[in-house]
């Protein structure tokens, strides 16, 4: 098991306009496991994200990354937790576009005090992986969506974390080439040493999940 | 150096509009603030041109004498009374006034006339040409080369003019350590000819210039003139007499301290405005970094050093462009007054340092507040 998720409630607002986000949320994930959490906007997916991944709060709930209650960590070690074991693919990609593929993709790395030359060195092997050789000194906004959302896939991947959290990967891409990233996803970065959470509303993707949480008005449906 | 540095300056360099905008703006700050503070301190700087290139170590005069320039004649008992001071181990009479002088081709020229003591010719400048002892010679004068030289017509030796319907002759050219403020050509006399030669009050000595046997004495030679009513100041004090005036009784040292304060305003608006945009621009994307796993001290660490290269690069750029246009002037402005000093240096980098650090606290205080969350949010 690598992610145990217990109970979580997460209400936003004050006592007189409390809104609930999660009611009593609990799911585990498997190694090997591509997981989707899909549901309509508003359906807490976001948020529930945000609370796995050691960023926002809960109310009440634990949330154990490879044994460890990520919520009972201090801050510097919930971001080292963050840096060291999870990957993220942000819905917008948040690429620099003042810098290159490359050096988008080692910033994990630098991050991580790693050397300027051993950090670049794999920030290019890991954009071959991604089948962005050619592309290593573009800058984002020289590259087409597609190959931007590669480019942040190599991010999330360098620093070869537990898990990887894709939030809404399709949200900007048209269908096929959506389906091209999942699918070269599941074949060529899933592997049984790591788990991907996916949080989707997009239906053309779901074939490729391994299991599906669907989610609406804060509760697992 | 630190990769995650390394990263922030090419952030900021490779957004070139904006990396130029700021090393611009502060070198064009920088540029004023130096050329504010360094006419200024060529201006006080040659405001004590005569005290410097006297080199006298102790000045007695008038206690109401403000600047060196506005001596008030001393009473003759005085020079006695200081020369019978114990401590004192020579004291002479100085004479330093403006004067009218009449030039061969019939026009007239303002200049300044120092009356040496005829036994020591204590104060004497530098000679370029001629011989020093030629000031014994009748109607002889020794006059500086410097800026204003040409005012006179280029004198040379056996050149004549007439001072106060009095005829003077030039025996030599001398070299002056500090160029006047005033821009009037500096004759040199004995102290008997300037008071025979200029119109005079009752009393003639404008300043007593004091050389005690030991530095010990100084104290004790002050308070003794003091008690005379009249006032003894080591040079340096008698030059920071003289600069407080002009800083603070002329109304210039407010309206320099004005100028480089404007100077100072520009250089911290274009430089905080233009890297609050960058940060602006760019805070989504140090929000994914938060995200990541960045820590805030990485985040502070790398605005700060991209605030910092581009206040330090400012800073260099400005200097040597000020440095570059001072010079280029004094080759073609000899008698341009501005001087660079160590003063001038710490000042603009001081003023430099803030606008780092107030740029910095802009691009610091947006990113800190940048909640992860609100990344995944959109």
């Amino acid at each position: 098991m690598i992610l145990e998720a217990r109970n979580i409630v997460r209400w936003f607002g004050g006592k007189e306009n409390m809104t609930y986000a999660l009611r009593d949320v609990s799911f585990d994930l498997d190694y090997g496991e591509m997981l989707y959490i899909v549901g309509p906007s508003g359906s807490g997916k976001t948020t529930l994200l945000s609370i796995i991944s050691g960023i926002l709060r809960p109310n009440s709930g634990t949330v154990t990354v490879k044994s460890k209650k990520i919520w009972e960590l201090g801050d510097d070690e919930r971001t080292d937790f963050r840096l060291y074991s999870l990957g993220f693919v942000f819905q917008d990609f948040h690429l620099f576009p003042k810098l290159t593929s490359r050096e988008n993709v080692a910033i994990p790395l630098l991050l991580q005090k790693k050397s300027w030359e051993e950090s670049m060195e794999e920030a290019g092997k890991t954009l071959e992986i991604v089948g962005l050789a050619k592309r290593v000194d573009y800058p984002p906004y020289k590259l087409s969506i597609g190959e931007q959302q590669r480019v942040a896939i190599a991010r999330a991947i360098i620093t070869k974390p537990d898990l990887l959290i894709f939030d809404e990967p399709t949200a900007s891409l048209d269908g096929d080439t959506g389906k091209k990233i999942i699918s070269f996803v599941k074949e060529n970065i899933l592997t049984d040493k790591h788990a991907i959470i996916v949080v989707t509303h997009d239906n053309r993707i779901y074939d490729y999940a391994t299991r599906i949480i669907q989610m609406e008005d804060g509760k697992i449906t | 150096m630190n990769g995650l540095l390394q990263i922030a300056i090419k952030l900021l360099a490779n957004d070139r509009g904006k990396f130029f905008t700021l090393i611009v703006g502060i070198t064009f700050a920088v540029f004023l603030m130096m050329q504010m503070t360094a006419v200024f301190s060529g201006v006080m700087y040659r405001s004590g041109a005569t005290i410097y290139n006297v080199g006298a170590q102790m000045w007695v005069m008038d206690p109401s004498v403000n600047v060196q320039t506005d001596s008030i004649p001393l009473p003759d008992y005085i020079l006695d009374a200081v020369k019978s001071m114990n401590g004192v181990k020579y004291a002479i009479p100085f004479f330093s006034s403006g004067g009218l002088v009449k030039l061969a081709d019939g026009r007239y020229q303002s200049a300044t006339i120092i009356g040496l003591d005829d036994a020591t010719l204590y104060g004497r400048p530098h000679m370029l040409s001629g011989n020093l002892y030629g000031i014994y010679n009748n109607d002889a004068y020794i006059i500086v080369k410097d800026a204003e030289y040409p005012k006179f017509n280029n004198p040379t030796i056996g050149t004549t003019f007439e001072v106060n319907d009095h005829r003077g002759v030039i025996v030599g050219t001398a070299k002056a350590l500090v160029g006047g403020l005033f821009g009037t050509p500096t004759l040199y006399t004995t102290y008997t000819r300037a008071i025979a030669d200029l119109p005079t009050s009752r009393f003639t000595t404008s300043y007593i210039l004091v050389e005690p046997k030991k530095i010990s004495d100084i104290a004790a030679i002050k308070a003794r003139v003091n008690a005379l009513g009249y006032v003894a100041l080591t040079q340096d004090e008698f030059i920071s007499k003289n600069k407080n005036y002009y800083l603070f009784k002329t109304g210039l040292g407010m309206n320099v301290m004005i100028m480089t304060l404007v100077s100072f305003i520009v250089g911290l608006s274009i430089a905080g405005q233009t890297f609050y945009t960058f940060v602006l621009e760019n805070v989504e994307e140090f929000g994914a970094l938060k995200a990541i796993g960045a820590k805030k001290n990485e985040l502070i660490t790398m605005i700060f050093f991209q605030s910092s290269v581009v206040g330090f690069l400012g800073y260099g750029f400005g200097i040597l462009l000020s440095s570059l246009v001072i010079g280029l002037a004094k080759l073609r402005l000899p008698e341009y007054a501005a001087l660079v000093t160590l003063q001038n240096l710490v000042i603009s980098f001081v003023m430099v340092l803030i606008i780092i650090l107030f740029s910095s606290y802009l691009g610091i205080r947006k990113v800190i507040h940048i909640d992860p969350f609100d990344i995944f949010r959109g």
